[in-house]
C-alpha cells in the first residue's frame, strides 16, 4: 500500500534504493509506526540521509497522505455520499468561484442541513457536480474543498505541509565551511617534510639487529597541489560578489595546498592580471603563465559571458596587447590542462557563444556546492 | 527496553520515536544538529533511561578507525623484550582495546557514543562500516575475531562539519535535532537554572530569539551560549528591564566581532532614537 509513496519520494529526487525501502517496511512490520505522526518520523529517520532531504520528504509525504484531516464520523458519512462518482456534463457553464475562507463556513452550514447523498447537483456535498464541496466534480467547476481520502490522524500531514525544512535544502547558498570541505579534497599526497616514525621498518630493522632497537623515520605525507584562483570581478559579476568572496575565503583558508595564489581579471584574461583589485596592482599574464606547472590546478570563476569580439578579437579590450582573450585562455590551458571553470550563472544560460567557447576549453561547473564537488572530482582526476 | 526521556533531558516526541526505532532496528542512530542542541547529552540520557553503562569515543581530526577497535603497543613490547622487564611471550598484554572494542567485550548491553564523527578524516566513517554492520572485528595479532556479546546501542553525533559518506548514512537511522522553539528552550534553560527569575528569563529569551533572527550573522548563538549568557546575567544581578535597551555581555552570545557589530546595528535601526 505504500508503494505509491516510494515513487512520490523518488519523484522528489530522494535517492531511495530497494534496500532502504525494505528497511522502512521492516520498521513498519515491527510495529514502530502506529499512527501518521509516527509514520512521518520513522519514515524520515530511515529514508532521509541529511536534513537537506527533509523538505523533499515533506512534499512527498503531504502528497501521499493528504486529505486525511476530517473527523471520523463525518468522514464515513461523506465517503458514503462520495463513493462511485457520477458522470459529469462537461459542457455546463462554470459557476463563480468562492473565496477559500468562506468555503469552510459554507461547508459547515451545508453539512448541518444535508441528510443524504447528492450527485451531479450544484449545491449539496456530492460527486460529479459543480458544488464546491465533494470530489470528482465537473472539470469546469470552480476550485473548492476536496472531501475524501483515508482517515488517519492528520497531524503529520499538516506538519509536512508546513515545509519547515525548506531552508535546509542544498540548493541553499554556499557556505564557506562547506566549500572548504569540498576544496580540501584537491590533493595529491607525497612523502616530504617533517619526519614521523615508520613502525614497520623499525620492527624489521630491530628484528634484524636481534632485538637491538633501531628507530626508522620517514617524511610525512604532504599535499603537492598548487592552487591558483582566477576571479572575474567585472561588472556583470556584481550580483555574485558575495558567492565569489566566500569561495575565495574558503580557498585561502585551506592550509593543505602546497601554494595558493589568486588573481583577478575583468571580463576575460588578457595580457595583465590584477594582483588585487583595491590597489589596482597588475602583473603581466605571461609572467604568471611562466610560473605554472602541470602540478598547478587553476580554478576560474566568472560568468564567461561577453560580446564575442571581446573574447576572440586581439583588439577586443581597450589598451591591451596583441593576443585575443581566447588565445590567452588557450595558452593557460596548454600549460595547465587540469583546470576548471566555475560559473555563477545557471547552466541554462551557458548556450551563449562565449560561454560555450570557454566551456569547450575548460570543463565548466555551476558555482553551487554540488557543482563545486563535481569540479573537485575533476581536479583530482584530470583526464 | 524503551526510551522515554529522563528528568534532566528534555526530549521531544520525535526524538523518542527515533531513538526507539534505532534500538528496535538495531541500527546506529546518527544525530545531527546545531552545536548546543543536546546531541552528546542525548546519549547520556539514553544510557541512563535504558539503565546501561555509556562508553564514549571522542573523535578528533587524527582519529583512525583502528583507534576504536584496538591498539597493539609494539614499541612497548620491543622495549620490554630488549630490557627483559616483563614477559613478552603473551601478546595479549600488549593489546589494548579502544571504546568500540570495549563495548563489544562488555558483559551486559551498553550504549556506545561516537561523538563528533565529522571531526575525523573524510574517509573515517567508511572504515567502521563492517564493524558496525557485523558488530565484530578481527585482531590480526591474535588471529581472533572479537564479536559483540550484546549488540550495543550506537549513537553517533555530527556537527555537519563534513559530509558523511553515503554508504555510512544508509546504515544509520537519521535524526536532525531542530533548534528548540521558545517553549522548549524555556524548559531546557530551566533544567540548567531552576532558580532563574521569570522576568529575566522572558526578557533574555526575547532578546535571544531576536538576535538569532538577525540577518547576516556568521554564527547565530545556540543553546549553550544562551545558558552561559543567563549565568552571567544572573551573576551580575541584571535588571530585566535593562535588557530592552542594552545588550550586556553580548560577547557571551556572539563570538565573532563582526556578528556583534551586526547585532548592534540592527538593534539601533530597530529602535530609533536609542
Amino acid at each position: 500500500m505504500f508503494t505509491d509513496f516510494l515513487y512520490l519520494l523518488r519523484a522528489q529526487g530522494l535517492k531511495i534504493g530497494t534496500g532502504d525501502w525494505v528497511g522502512f517496511l521492516d520498521a513498519l512490520k515491527k510495529g514502530l509506526a502506529t499512527d501518521t505522526a509516527q509514520l512521518y518520523i520513522i519514515g524520515r529517520a530511515l529514508l532521509c540521509r541529511t536534513e537537506a532531504d527533509f523538505d523533499k520528504f515533506d512534499l512527498a509525504f503531504a502528497a501521499a497522505f493528504k486529505g486525511a484531516t476530517l473527523p471520523d464520523d463525518l468522514r464515513r458519512k461523506l465517503e458514503e455520499w462520495l463513493a462511485n462518482a457520477a458522470a459529469v456534463n462537461p459542457n455546463a457553464p462554470p459557476p463563480k468561484p468562492v473565496p477559500q475562507e468562506d468555503l469552510w463556513d459554507e461547508l459547515r452550514k451545508r453539512l448541518k442541513e444535508q441528510k443524504e447523498r447528492h450527485d451531479g447537483g450544484n449545491h449539496w456535498v456530492g460527486t460529479g457536480g459543480t458544488s464546491p464541496f465533494g470530489n470528482s466534480g465537473a472539470p469546469n467547476a470552480p476550485p473548492g474543498i476536496r472531501l475524501g481520502g483515508s482517515g488517519q490522524r492528520g497531524g503529520a500531514v499538516a506538519v509536512a505541509q508546513e515545509r519547515q525544512w525548506e531552508s535546509y535544502r542544498t540548493d541553499r547558498v554556499l557556505d564557506v565551511r562547506d566549500m572548504q570541505v569540498a576544496l580540501r579534497a584537491v590533493r595529491s599526497l607525497k612523502r616530504e617534510g617533517r619526519l614521523e616514525l615508520d613502525l614497520d621498518e623499525t620492527i624489521d630493522k630491530t628484528a634484524k639487529n636481534a632485538g637491538d632497537i633501531e628507530v626508522i623515520e620517514r617524511p610525512e605525507r604532504k599535499n603537492q597541489v598548487h592552487v591558483v584562483l582566477l576571479m572575474d570581478t567585472g561588472g556583470s559579476m556584481q550580483p555574485h560578489v558575495e558567492k565569489v568572496e566566500r569561495l575565495f575565503t574558503a580557498a585561502s583558508r585551506i592550509k593543505t595546498f602546497k601554494t595558493f595564489k589568486s588573481y583577478a581579471f575583468h571580463n576575460c584574461v588578457y595580457d595583465k592580471l590584477y594582483l588585487d583589485i583595491e590597489s589596482g596592482k597588475r602583473i603581466p599574464t605571461a609572467k604568471v603563465l611562466a610560473g605554472l606547472t602541470a602540478r598547478h590546478r587553476l580554478v576560474f570563476v566568472g560568468d564567461a559571458a561577453m560580446a564575442p569580439y571581446e573574447l576572440f578579437s586581439p583588439f577586443g579590450w581597450p589598451g591591451e596587447g596583441q593576443l585575443a582573450g581566447y588565445d590567452w585562455l588557450r595558452r593557460i590551458h596548454e600549460r595547465c590542462p587540469a583546470s576548471i571553470w566555475l560559473n555563477p550563472d545557471p547552466p541554462r544560460w551557458w548556450s551563449h557563444p562565449t560561454v560555450s567557447a570557454i566551456g569547450k576549453l575548460f570543463p565548466m561547473y555551476e558555482l553551487t556546492l554540488d557543482g563545486l564537488r563535481d569540479a573537485v572530482k575533476k581536479l583530482r582526476a584530470p583526464t | 527496553m524503551k526510551f522515554e526521556g529522563t528528568k534532566d533531558y528534555i526530549a521531544d516526541d520525535d526524538l523518542l520515536s527515533v531513538v526507539n526505532a534505532a534500538v528496535v532496528l538495531k541500527r546506529p542512530l546518527l544525530v545531527k544538529g546545531e552545536p548546543g542542541t543536546g546531541k552528546t547529552v542525548l546519549a547520556r540520557a539514553v544510557a541512563e533511561a535504558l539503565g546501561m553503562p555509556l562508553y564514549t569515543w571522542h573523535i578528533k581530526s587524527t582519529t583512525k578507525g583502528m583507534d576504536g577497535l584496538y591498539h597493539y603497543d609494539v614499541v612497548q613490547r620491543l622495549n620490554d623484550s630488549r630490557f627483559g622487564d616483563r614477559d613478552v611471550s603473551d601478546i595479549r598484554r600488549y593489546i589494548r582495546f579502544g571504546p568500540l572494542g570495549q563495548a563489544f567485550l562488555a558483559e551486559s548491553p551498553v550504549v556506545l557514543l561516537i561523538d563528533e564523527v565529522d571531526k575525523a578524516d573524510i574517509e573515517f566513517p567508511n572504515d567502521l562500516l563492517r564493524e558496525l554492520d557485523e558488530m565484530a572485528f578481527h585482531v590480526n595479532e591474535l588471529d581472533e575475531t572479537i564479536k559483540a556479546k550484546h549488540r550495543p546501542v550506537v549513537i553517533i553525533t555530527s556537527n555537519a562539519e563534513k559530509e558523511l559518506p553515503d554508504a555510512f548514512l544508509r546504515r544509520c537511522v537519521f535524526h536532525y535535532i531542530a533548534f528548540p522553539d521558545r517553549q522548549r528552550m524555556e524548559k531546557i534553560v530551566r533544567v540548567h537554572h531552576p532558580a532563574l527569575d521569570q522576568q529575566l528569563l522572558d526578557a533574555a529569551l526575547d532578546r535571544f530569539f531576536q538576535i538569532r533572527k538577525t540577518q547576516g550573522l556568521r554564527k547565530p548563538p545556540s543553546t549553550s551560549e544562551l545558558v552561559d549568557w543567563l549565568t552571567v546575567l544572573m551573576h551580575a544581578g541584571m535588571d530585566p528591564d535593562k535588557l530592552k535597551h542594552a545588550d550586556p555581555f553580548l560577547g557571551v552570545l556572539l563570538k565573532q566581532e563582526a556578528d556583534i557589530q551586526t547585532a548592534q546595528n540592527k538593534k539601533r535601526t530597530a529602535l530609533p532614537g536609542m
